[in-house]
């Protein structure tokens, strides 16, 4: 049905431009309306980052309504059904519905489109901020690699003069200055000179006082401080018509010393040398100094310090080293110098010594030859004296040869094992013939603990007490002389540095000759074992002698790690020499010259010896009854354990028991023999008899308290060995 | 007479040697000897005879034991042999200790075969010697009524 539309254009050919116009114009509308929602399409599809894709879709529906709109306003423009005038009003509807939802939605979506953009704005800032920052730290991070490789360079010399030259032109490199420069304090540490400057080639010696109020403000602080260009330490160069001269810091560099490092204690800087270091940046740079800049300044300084005493130390050492190099050459010297006239003394001694003493041979031995012939008194008395003459100059050319020995070490003890109690009464046999002549009575004293086989030098410990007991005689007019031997223990008296420890195998040996003659005057004891000198108080000057003999006993006493003294109380009360020597103790105790030679051979010792047999073997019994019964024994023999514990008294001395048979109730009758007799000395010594000597049999007689074990079958030899020893131990146990 | 005595005297030394190199006697025997003196002039007589009843004793008591059908106490065959071997060796005579030493191993391995071979090798061998011996003293005898005396004889 056709409606009449209500519009009021008018047919086509009624202004027909403007309608054509309109025409174009819609059209061209709709095509852009419809374009448009593609270009969005395809260009947020294009893009991974748009939010908001509802708002899109509204806003092309939007946009395609009303281009539909605009396009279906095309029809209008000529009489048109009123399909086209419905579908019409319902696209305009429809856009009218879409347009206020999307205005609606609009109010909410653009403040959030306009907040993203103050997001963005932000974050560009923030970005330059930290490009800001990234290349501040650059900088620094480059400072420091200048820091590192400044010191590297500093420390890697030891050379003072290379280290400053190089701080200087890495510096200057580093932070490109203009110039670097270096005071050091003057020897006096009143002035200080510049030293090291980075551009100038050595400047003129320039110095300045140390007490300007700007150098003293430097040095009060560790930090690098500002100074003004015109100060003194800092007007280096000519000032040639800069404009602005550039900034200038200072810093102090301690120059340590050696002393300054002690152990555990960083250099305290109470240090007062400081040598100042002036950089200048460059004149009309309009730069400044930055804190980064500064630091690294004060860093270098420090590593310069380290550095400069290094190098100090270094100095010192190789100094001392060169000292000590030339020291030891000169002692090298000395000491072969002196090696030479030893050993040129030491023949010209020998030599002598040789030569001295043929003709001295000849002297005595012919003059004793002549003592043999007839010889009126007055010649006798002659070659008396002669002989006597002859004698005294062997006996001074012996000592002397061995003193000078003595004194420069050669000299060394020949040690073998001698019998000391022989020894004792050889020196008493030698000197009794002149003590008898001068009426003065010895006695010997031996002490019952002194062993009689030793160890030690036999004819330097006879030269000894020959040598103080002679004294002794020669000095005394009346009064008996006492020689007393014994072993010195560690709490009888001794010169107060001096400490006798008697160690395993060692002992000390102490022998006292007291006699009651002149005496000597305390003050004069500590010459006497000088060599040559004699105390002029002695009356008897006649009696000859170099006094060299105290002197060369007590080195030998000295050699024998032993101590000599004398005590006298004066002038006429008489003397005490004392000396101890160290002796080693003998294992053997069959020894050298005398030989035992005992009254039986086969009963030495042994005779009525009685002991007690204990064996269950018949023939074993008799054997060993007829052994001891040969050895000079009283043998009574049991044979059982029972009957041995009925039987055995404090009578017996020795037990020996077999222990052969398998069982331990052998080793039982000990522990009964031990629970018997409870006293020691009245207990028999037991001996086991046994098939084997091993280590378990030996172990298990010891627990049992068994005194010695024998292997069967015992000859005699050992059987003799066997007694004498336990009875030689028996008899030791007894003295104690 | 000197001729007869020394001819006497040389027959007995070589007799003594070729006893100690038959290995029958060692130096235990002559320690024995050794302690003899003119105070027990028979002392080597004495303990031979006691060693030789002793052997006959033990060689007896072990045959016993070793007789016994059924069980056989080997400890105290043990214990016999100990006692043979102590007694030989305290005279000397090395063979038998020499056996008694085999025997007592026997013992303890329980080797009943061995050990009644061994007792048989024990009594021949004792008996031999005492048969040895003998003859020895009876040599010494001659030497003495020939109005010699007994030479000592060094075995070195």
């Amino acid at each position: 049905m056709m409606e009449v539309c209500n519009c009021i254009e008018p047919q086509w050919p009624a202004d027909e431009l403007l309608m054509k116009y309109q025409y174009i114009s819609d059209f061209f509308i709709a095509v852009a309306y419809f374009s448009i929602p593609l270009e969005l399409i395809y260009f947020v599809k294009k893009s991974a980052v748009f939010p908001y894709r509802w708002v899109l879709v509204q806003f092309g529906a939007f946009i395609v309504l009303c281009g539909a709109t605009h396009l279906i306003n095309l029809w209008t423009f000529t009489t048109h059904s009123r399909t086209v005038a419905l579908v019409m009003t319902t696209a305009k509807v429809l856009t009218a519905v879409v347009s206020c939802a999307t205005a609606l939605m609009l109010v909410h979506i653009i403040p959030d489109l306009l907040s993203v953009k103050t997001r963005e704005l932000f974050l560009k800032n923030k970005a330059a901020e930290l490009d800001r920052e990234m290349g501040l730290i650059r900088t620094q991070e480059e400072t420091g690699r200048h820091v590192r490789m400044l010191t590297h360079e500093i420390r890697s010399t030891l050379d003072r003069h290379t280290i400053l030259k190089t701080t200087l032109v890495e510096l200057g490199r580093t932070l490109a200055l203009e110039e670097c420069a270096l005071w050091m304090p003057t020897r006096t540490g009143l002035e200080l000179q510049l030293s090291y400057t980075l551009r100038q080639q050595h400047p003129v010696e320039y110095t300045v006082p140390i007490q300007l109020p700007v150098i003293n403000q430097v040095f009060g602080t560790s930090r690098a401080v500002k100074i003004s260009p015109n100060s003194p330490v800092a007007r280096l160069r000519p000032v040639s018509g800069k404009y602005l001269l550039g900034e200038v810091v200072a810093v102090r560099v301690p120059l340590l010393h050696l002393s300054n490092f002690q152990i555990n204690d960083w250099p305290e800087l109470s240090t007062k040398r400081y040598a100042l270091m002036v950089l200048m940046l460059p004149s009309d740079s309009a730069r400044q100094w930055h804190v980064h800049e500064l630091e690294l300044v004060e860093v270098v300084a420090d590593q310069v310090a380290v550095a400069l005493s290094h190098a100090a130390i270094l100095e010192e050492s190789m100094r001392a080293r060169d000292l000590l190099m030339e020291q030891n050459v000169a002692l090298d010297i000395a000491r072969r110098e002196a090696e030479t006239a030893i050993r040129a003394r030491n023949d010209f001694l020998a030599v002598m010594n040789h030569e001295m003493r043929t003709p001295m041979h000849a002297i005595i031995a012919l003059s004793s030859l002549l003592q043999e012939t007839e010889l009126t008194p007055e010649q006798r008395l002659m070659v008396e004296t002669v002989l006597k003459s002859s004698s005294l100059l062997a006996t001074l050319m012996n000592d002397v040869l061995d003193l000078s020995r003595l004194e420069d070490g050669s000299l060394q003890l020949e040690l073998g094992t001698f019998n000391l109690h022989t020894l004792f009464r050889e020196v008493l046999n030698l000197i009794k013939p002149i003590a008898v002549v001068k009426k003065l009575p010895i006695t010997l004293n031996l002490a019952p603990d002194l062993p009689e086989f030793v160890v030690g030098d036999e004819k330097r410990l006879m030269q000894i007490i020959l040598n103080i007991v002679g004294n002794a005689v020669k000095f005394s007019k009346q009064g008996s002389i006492s020689v007393t031997a014994l072993v010195t223990k560690s709490d009888n008296r001794a010169p107060p540095d001096f400490f006798v420890v008697p160690t395993g195998s060692h002992f000390y040996l102490r022998v006292k000759v007291k006699d009651l003659g002149a005496g000597i005057n305390p003050q004069d004891i500590p010459k006497l074992f000088t060599k040559f000198a004699q105390t002029q108080s002695l009356a008897t000057r006649s009696s000859g002698g170099s006094g060299l003999g105290l002197a060369i006993s007590k080195r030998f006493v000295n050699l024998m790690e032993g101590n000599i003294w004398i005590e006298s109380e004066g002038v006429g009360k008489g003397c005490t020499a004392i000396f101890d020597v160290k002796l080693g103790i003998s294992n053997e105790s069959k020894q050298s010259g005398i030989p035992k030679v005992p009254a039986n051979p086969q009963h030495v010792n042994f005779a009525g010896l009685k002991v007690l047999v204990m064996d269950e073997n018949g023939v074993s019994r008799m054997v060993t009854k007829g052994l001891l019964v040969h050895l000079g024994c009283e043998v009574t023999t049991v044979s059982s354990s029972e009957e041995c514990l009925r039987v055995v008294s404090h009578e017996h001395r020795v037990v020996f028991m077999d222990v052969c048979t398998p069982g331990v109730e052998n080793y039982q009758i000990a522990l009964r023999i031990h629970e018997k007799f409870t006293k020691r000395h009245q207990r028999p010594l037991l001996v086991a008899l046994t098939g084997n000597t091993d280590k378990s049999t030996k172990e298990r007689c010891m627990s049992f308290g068994l005194d010695g074990v024998l292997l069967k079958p015992v000859s005699l030899d050992n059987m003799r060995n066997v007694l004498s020893d336990l009875l030689e131990h028996r008899v030791l146990y007894e003295a104690m | 007479m000197d001729a007869h005595v020394a001819q006497l005297q040389m027959q007995y030394r070589n007799y003594i040697l070729s006893l100690y190199q038959q290995g029958f006697l060692d130096d235990q025997f002559t320690e024995l000897k050794s302690l003899q003196d003119d105070g027990t002039p028979d002392f080597v007589a004495e303990v031979l005879s006691l060693f030789f009843d002793d052997c006959v004793k033990l060689v007896g008591n072990m045959a016993r034991a070793l007789d016994q059908t059924g069980t056989v106490d080997f400890s105290q065959v043990g214990a016999n042999v100990h006692q043979l071997k102590g007694s030989s060796s305290s005279v000397g005579a090395k063979r038998v200790k020499g056996l008694c030493i085999n025997f007592k191993e026997l013992c303890e391995a329980k080797n009943y075969e061995g050990c009644v071979r061994c007792l048989q090798q024990v009594d021949i061998e004792y008996k031999t010697l005492k048969a040895k011996l003998q003859d020895m003293f009876n040599l010494e005898k001659q030497i003495v009524q020939a109005g010699g005396i007994v030479p000592q004889v060094d075995i070195n």
